[in-house]
């Protein structure tokens, strides 16, 4: 791992990042007084959920390499997770939500155990097919409500049952609580061993292994806790919109929200998946209110377009143009030479 | 392909006839799959790219054949020349202009854009053409239907099936044996290769990139005649031919043609036998084992 080298140097760029996760989360903090707006509201509580999604995705397919389209299955089961807890049990979201973190997981472990066999498009593929089998068992299994979904009951506002009908200062709570706890985690795994093992597979997973990198055990730990966390998010999005039905959550769609986002703002860098919800987020929500009078699907064919220029024009996304820029270059630099040094 | 599965007319329900019913359909099915996925295997293999926009071509196919269709009154029979022409030209656009550019930078750059494409053009169609389902009607082969065994077999459907099949049938001869093919073979080895014995091998991607959006324009074209039009038509074609693809192992014509009886097969029996909400699960369940046992596909190399 060659750490003695690099260990000043090291802590300083951590410690920095740090810093800027806790200058994010001031930031956060304060905005709500600014803002009294509902509508912006509800725009700021989405680019923090979907930050997270994508944030949760990266440390798969970012750090470890591994891109893999079945993140709305595990999504899914969170979201699953937390509706039968409020729906069938009649109860507070919060044991559902762990139970259906830890299955989540589980299952993400016993799919991806075969499937990390293959490479590439292979895998690719593999998942999108995972996705297509759990959405449409999803729909048939009467227990979870089939494909009419989960409704909410009519409850009262509290933390206990994380719902708020009147206002967002509840969810926006809940929201910034969620990106710190996944920001944080990607941000202590980034600079552990376990960061490194990934990025070291990630870069030449041969290399890896013939430096005793157990690479199977690698991307397995990285896709349980990836899938940890998207299911984490999938609850949020279940108690946020007050119902869960299977397309809603398990589709090929929301499966490329988390793979889109990331790309966006940079894959496997930890700002990326901030910035890709930060610009997409609200381009979507805003050009959906304001250009209606154009029609339907008019929000979709710019973000169609935007991807389109984005793959053309610089396929590493926000942070590749800010490097581009010199902005943040030195920083982004020097986490792309870490990733190159870890697996020597 | 759930509509044409279900609205056949009832025929007396013996063993027999359901069975051959059933394995008609499959191998009907099976054909058309095989036609979209061909263009998509080409480029797959060729090129090694997985060109997401490809169930979005049908689309575009299927509503430029509706308009013929509706306006000029071309019936498809005759405006597949057209769709297929068409699709060409679209599809050796996007690749010019999209895929071209994000080639080599990064594995999932080019996937990435024509995801991008598949979204533009999905919602472009929405926002012209509205989400309404759109069957073209007074075509030559409506509501005639042949039978067989004690099936009934509808003859767009067969048409259209049959057709595949020859479709397939010159696109194989054509790799096989002309100039242009050995040189798409030989860029598909080899890139730089190729390059070294004089084929200008943007040209070949150019032209792949055509002959994978021709294939699915006159698929598409034939398909206008018992299917409806949406915007989101394409969707499951695609995902289909993604696993016929991967299961019959990429840029393998023949194999795509295997994969794609199966797949057809698997389909209409789960469908019929099981329950018709499985027949999909039973498909993608079965693309997953054999993936896991063989991982470069039944008949990959």
């Amino acid at each position: 791992m060659a750490e003695a080298g690099g260990a000043v140097k090291k802590t300083d760029t951590e410690g920095r990042i740090w810093l800027g996760l806790l200058a994010v989360l001031a930031l956060l903090a304060v905005i709500p007084g600014a803002i009294g707006n509902a509508f912006h509201a509800h725009v700021l509580v989405l680019i923090l959920l979907y930050a997270s999604m994508a944030q949760s995705w990266n440390i798969l397919g970012g750090y470890c390499g591994q891109i893999s389209f079945g993140h709305s299955v595990f999504f899914g089961i969170g979201a699953y997770g937390a509706g039968m807890a409020m729906v069938r049990y009649g109860s507070a979201p919060w044991l559902g939500v762990l139970a259906g973190a830890l299955a989540a997981s589980a299952v993400s472990v016993l799919i991806s155990w075969p499937c990390f066999k293959l490479r590439g498009h292979y895998f690719a593929i593999a998942t999108f097919a995972v996705v297509e089998i759990f959405g449409r068992l999803f729909l048939v299994w009467d227990w979870i409500g089939g494909a009419l979904g989960l409704d909410y009951p009519i409850m009262d506002d509290s933390w206990t049952h994380f719902l708020w009908s009147s206002d967002k200062t509840g969810y926006y709570t809940g929201a910034v609580a969620l990106f710190a706890l996944v920001f944080g985690v990607v941000r202590s795994i980034e600079g552990r061993r376990l960061g490194y093992y990934m990025r070291a597979v990630r870069e030449g997973q041969e290399t890896a292994e013939s430096l005793g990198v157990n690479s199977t055990h690698v991307k397995l730990t990285a896709m349980a806790l990836s899938a940890f966390m998207a299911a984490l998010c999938g609850a949020f999005f279940a108690q946020y919109n007050y119902r869960v039905d299977p397309p809603m959550v398990v589709s090929l769609d929301m499966s490329m929200k988390f793979v889109l986002i990331t790309i966006l703002g940079g894959m496997g860098t930890f700002w990326g998946p901030l910035l890709g919800a930060a610009v997409l987020i609200p381009l979507q929500e805003y050009t959906r209110t304001y250009l209606a009078s154009l029609g339907a699907g008019v929000d979709q064919v710019i973000y169609g377009l935007l991807i389109i220029f984005m793959m053309v024009r610089q396929p590493r996304g926000i942070m590749g143009f800010l490097a581009e820029f010199g902005i943040l270059g030195g920083r982004s630099d020097s986490a792309g030479k870490e990733a190159g040094d870890a697996s020597p | 392909m759930a509509e044409s599965v279900c609205s056949r007319p009832s025929n007396g329900g013996t063993i027999l006839a359901d069975f051959s019913q059933v394995l008609i359909d499959g191998l009907m099915n099976g054909a058309i799959y095989a036609l979209v996925a061909a263009g998509l295997s080409l480029i797959w293999g060729v090129m090694d790219v997985i060109n997401f926009a490809h169930g979005e071509f049908l689309m575009v196919a299927m509503y430029a054949c509706y308009w013929l269709g509706s306006l000029l009154g071309i019936d498809p029979l005759f405006s597949w020349v057209l769709t297929g022409a068409f699709l060409f030209f679209l599809s050796a656009a996007s690749y010019l202009l999209v895929v071209r550019r994000c080639i080599g930078r990064s594995a999932m750059a080019p996937l990435l854009a024509t995801f991008g494409l598949s979204i533009f053009l999905k919602n472009f169609c929405l926002n012209r053409f509205t989400p309404n389902f759109r069957l073209l009607s007074g075509t030559i082969m409506e509501g005639r239907v042949l039978h067989v065994m004690g099936a009934s077999v509808p003859l767009p459907q067969l048409v259209t099936a049959l057709f595949s099949l020859v479709v397939l049938g010159c696109l194989y001869y054509f790799i096989k044996r002309t100039r242009i093919g050995w040189a798409i073979q030989a860029t598909a080895m080899d890139r730089e290769a190729a390059e070294l014995m004089g084929i200008d091998t943007g040209r070949i991607f150019t032209l792949v990139f055509g002959f994978g959006g021709m294939c699915v324009g006159i698929a598409g074209g034939f398909m206008t005649s018992y299917l409806a039009v949406f915007p989101e038509v394409g969707a499951l074609f695609s995902l289909i031919a993604f696993v016929v693809v991967a299961l019959g192992g990429f840029g393998s014509i023949p194999g795509a043609l295997l994969a794609a009886l199966l797949i057809g097969l698997v389909e209409s029996f789960a469908g019929f036998y099981i329950a018709p909400v499985i027949k999909y699960v039973a498909v993608f369940a079965l693309y997953v084992v054999v993936i896991l046992i063989r991982p470069k596909g039944l008949f990959g190399w």
